[in-house]
């Protein structure tokens, strides 16, 4: 907390002057954390932080009051896994770098600069209450995806919160395919790029010696020396039980590697295993389907599951859609306190679900001190709701994010006001405001 | 609204031998050739087995209800007996002594679920590539392929749709690569070893009909006609003037060979088949409109539909359905255009107004679709109670697959396709937790016994799990 608190002091002088101090009081507010929500509540952002949130907190002159009028207060909704801000129109393929399938490069790439801050998506999903995401590239010509970020959705042009937050690759069949078309092949590519990674740090010379026999490129390398010691997260996907298991396996030959799952799907038939591994999990939690034979044990109670066998869970949109419906976070996580009431089913409790949605992919990708909850320190990034937000059609009403205040109004929204009442007008549509 | 769907609904029923000449009379042919017989055939040659599953005379009462035509009746009761619908109504009502009788309080009764927009079976889990079955994309145009041939009863997501979606009926449609995809079939959602034991018996056929961007690519692609918009409106045009030329062989006695695509364009162009037609852009569906009063036929609903808000008011008057996602966009440019008030605004311009899936997973929850529709009318004042938007869920969709007049609505004898929530189903926080059909409770969140388990799931992890 000590060190939360000095680091977000430091970085209160690089802030934008237009961040303002606000204190939104008379709230049902939600840490994020996992804790109940507070009536009656109040946070306090100054200097684009969260320094206090709770009941009973003073208002200090000088800053913004808003009057919360008892609706819901969060903290923004972190989109735990996604692309948010790499494609436009998916189908078109100019406005698309998820992907980068004929690059000699794999892991060195860095999507940074494929961001697109002013794109659509990126308005769409802060409407409706996304304030950060968690981003990875989609795949290169290799095993290794490349380098992922998080994210703002802010309304300006500066969207990196971390770069270069996360590495990315795929197992399973996925992973099989790019490596040859075995799950051994996968195995044995990423264990050689990784050796080779290793060699290289400790001798650079070592790359040009092996010149076109090299596994991989300098840039590739210097990507993954960060994943072998342990200072970039290795997101992997992987669904089916025994691939998890033996992706926990990497570990005894590269201790350092920090693991975060994706997809998980049959995550809870191991759920012992990953629960004692203490590694974090992503779940697109109403997969449910065997859509493919890594995922035969698919089911809505995966989630739960592997939260009560004491597992890090957080809750992504990732297998529909993971660029444009990033606000579908709220709905799953309601899915899965409904899936409670089921009989035989495994879902959450309403303040494990928000956590699942906030804080706790936070905690994945190593910001937990910085952004995903209100507990002091945090990132000024406060979302007031209409409604439960967990609730079917809630929409936030009000976003702050660095405690900055936030447009809301999307494409979208123009063009519903300008067919509010379809018809031809007196004037060509250009006229209508 | 739908031509033609009386008529249709006799002839799928009577399994009537159809010829041009139904007196049989030879045509003269000219010359010294022997006479030609007319054509004859058989509408229905893979004819409904569906049997309901066992009944019990069945009550539920306490509970609020949705008709599904836009009617509540809270503190209500419901009586179903051999299958039908026997009445509903309220606290007052009187009701059988010797029913299974479930109390309702605090839960929501509605009709099931029908999705006007699916492809379970002919896209069926798990998605290899020996299952893709739903586009026959080596010809622009294929309206002889009827999609029940790909219809894979084992899906197991049709176990999904009833146990965690409530749908009780649902249409089976071809993709949409090609711009006549073939014939869509209508299903009652429950477990059979063949497809025949699931068609819904007597509904009426279907055309899956696709606009825009995905014939055009993929035959462009191809190198051969279409490659635009424009080459899909010639194409279509040349089909439907050559279906008119055959239908009109038909009717005067003259055509002699079977052929199996002019068979299902004569249906359309005579009203028995009815267009569902896939097509996201507003202008693209005003000139379907037109080319369809060129041919005469008569389009049921447009699929997809995100501009459809653009024109509500010309679909409205057309009497046209719009079958529509709550808020998927952006994955192509044709439905870059998309806005969360889509199904809401339809529904203020009067026109018939859908939720449909076109998804696996989705169709697994489209009263949570309906929701999110109905939250972002209210945004803009457009105030649509809970018991009107089940009409588009139910009634609705029913309306535009000609089985209106059999399901969809909770009215005395029709089918007791029926759903009883664990709470308002407008609620993320609500599930199913009992789905009958025709009477036959087919899931019960209660018993293990009621949760269907499909062949392919049997002896998989995770077998007979909540799912």
């Amino acid at each position: 907390m000590m060190r939360a608190l000095l680091l977000s002091a430091a970085a209160l002088i690089a802030l934008p002057a237009a961040a303002q101090d606000v204190a939104i009081v008379n709230a049902k507010l939600v840490i994020g954390d996992g804790s109940a929500p507070i009536e009656g509540g109040t946070v306090l952002v100054r200097g684009g932080k969260v320094v206090a949130a709770g009941a009973g907190v003073a208002v200090p002159a000088g800053a913004q009051r808003v009057d919360a009028a008892g609706r819901y207060v969060t903290p923004g909704i972190v989109a735990a896994f996604s692309r948010v801000g790499l494609t436009e129109v998916d189908a078109v393929s100019g406005t698309n770098d998820r992907s980068a399938p004929r690059t000699r490069f794999s892991a060195g790439l860095d999507i940074a600069p494929a961001l697109n801050p002013m794109g659509s998506p990126v308005a769409v999903n802060r409407a409706s209450g996304v304030t950060r995401a968690i981003v990875a590239p989609g795949s290169s010509s290799n095993l290794f995806a490349g380098q992922g970020a998080v994210v703002d959705l802010a309304d300006d042009m500066d969207m990196v919160t971390k770069p270069r937050a996360l590495q990315y690759v795929a197992f399973g069949e996925d992973g099989s395919a790019k490596a040859g078309g075995s799950r051994a092949a996968t195995f044995l590519l990423f264990r050689e790029q990784l050796l080779a990674a290793r060699s290289y740090a400790r001798n650079p010379a070592t790359l040009a010696e092996w010149g076109n026999e090299a596994m991989i490129q300098r840039a590739d390398a210097d990507a993954l020396v960060q994943v072998i010691n342990g200072t970039t997260p290795l997101f992997v996907r992987v669904d089916r039980a025994a691939d998890i298991v033996n992706v926990l396996k990497l570990r005894q030959e590269f201790p350092a590697l920090k693991l975060v799952l994706v997809g998980v799907t049959e995550g809870w038939l191991v759920a012992r295993e990953l629960a004692a591994a203490k590694v974090p999990v992503l779940v697109s939690p109403l997969t449910d389907l065997p859509s493919s034979f890594e995922q035969l044990g698919a089911t809505q109670s995966n989630a739960g599951r592997l939260k009560a066998a004491g597992v890090d869970v957080s809750v992504g949109v990732f297998d529909d859609d993971d660029a444009h419906k990033m606000g579908y976070a709220t709905q799953y996580a309601g899915n899965l306190v409904g899936l409670a009431r089921v009989p035989g089913a495994s879902g959450m409790t309403w303040d494990q679900a928000f956590a699942a949605i906030s804080s706790v992919p936070a905690r994945a990708v190593g910001m937990e001190g910085s952004i995903g909850s209100l507990r002091p320190g945090r990132a000024g990034d406060v979302v007031i709701w209409d409604n439960d937000p967990l609730e079917l059609g809630s929409r936030p009403t009000a976003v702050w994010i660095d405690g900055k205040a936030q447009s809301l109004t999307t494409r979208q929204d123009r063009l519903r006001d300008r067919y509010a009442t379809p018809q031809e007008g007196a004037l060509p549509k250009a006229y209508d405001r | 609204m739908i031509r033609g769907v009386k008529g249709s609904l006799l002839a799928a029923v009577s399994l009537a031998l159809v010829g041009c000449a139904a007196t049989g009379k030879e045509t003269a042919s000219a010359g010294d050739k022997p006479a030609e017989k007319p054509v004859k055939f058989d509408k229905d040659p893979y004819p409904s087995t569906y049997k309901g599953y066992p009944t019990r005379l069945t009550v539920v009462k306490g509970v609020t209800i949705f008709d599904g035509e836009g009617g509540r009746i809270d503190n209500g009761s419901i009586v179903m007996t051999s299958g039908k619908v026997d009445r509903v109504g309220g606290p007052d009502m009187e009701l059988p002594t010797d029913a299974d009788v479930i109390d309702g309080a605090g839960k929501y009764l509605t009709p099931g679920v029908i999705d006007i927009h699916s492809h379970l079976g002919d896209y069926p889990s798990p998605s290899v590539d020996a299952h893709s079955d739903g586009n026959e994309a080596t010809a622009p145009t294929t309206p002889e392929v009827w999609s029940e041939h790909s219809v894979w009863p084992q899906d197991p997501g049709f176990s999904r749709a009833l146990a965690n979606g409530g749908v009780t009926s649902l249409q089976i449609l071809p993709g949409s690569a090609n711009l006549m995809g073939g014939r869509s079939i209508t299903l009652k959602n429950v477990p059979s070893r063949t497809v025949q034991g699931m068609k819904f018996p007597g509904a009426p056929y279907g055309l899956k009909m696709a606009c825009g961007e995905n014939p055009k690519r993929v035959y462009g692609g191809k190198g051969r006609m279409p490659s635009t918009r424009m080459g899909n409106f010639a194409v279509n045009r040349a089909t439907w003037a050559k279906a008119a030329a055959y239908k009109k062989k038909m009717d005067d006695g003259k055509a002699v060979d079977r052929d199996l695509a002019m068979e299902t364009l004569a249906g359309v162009l005579s009203g028995e088949i009815l267009i569902h037609n896939h097509c996201y852009r507003a202008d693209e569906m005003a000139l379907v409109i037109d080319m369809s009063k060129e041919f005469g036929y008569k389009v049921s609903t447009f699929h997809h539909a995100v501009e459809s808000y653009k024109i509500a008011d010309i679909l409205a008057k057309e009497g046209i359905c719009s079958a529509m996602w709550a808020d998927w966009w952006g994955f192509k440019m044709e439905a870059y255009d998309s806005v969360n008030e889509n199904i809401p605004l339809v529904y203020k311009a009067g026109a018939c107004t859908i939720v449909h899936s076109d998804d696996a997973n989705q169709i697994q929850r489209l009263n949570q679709e309906a929701a999110k529709a109905r939250a972002a009318g209210r945004r803009i004042g457009i105030d649509v109670s809970d018991e009107m938007a089940w009409t588009w869920l139910s009634y609705n969709p029913a309306k535009a697959l000609g089985i209106a007049d059999r399901t969809g609505s909770l009215k005395p004898g029709k089918m007791a396709d029926v759903v009883l929530w664990n709470g308002n189903p407008f609620s993320a926080y609500t599930r199913p937790e009992k789905v009958w059909i025709d009477g036959a409770l087919m899931f019960d969140a209660n018993d293990p016994k009621r949760r269907p388990v499909s062949d392919f799931e049997l002896g998989q992890p995770g077998e007979g799990d909540v799912k």
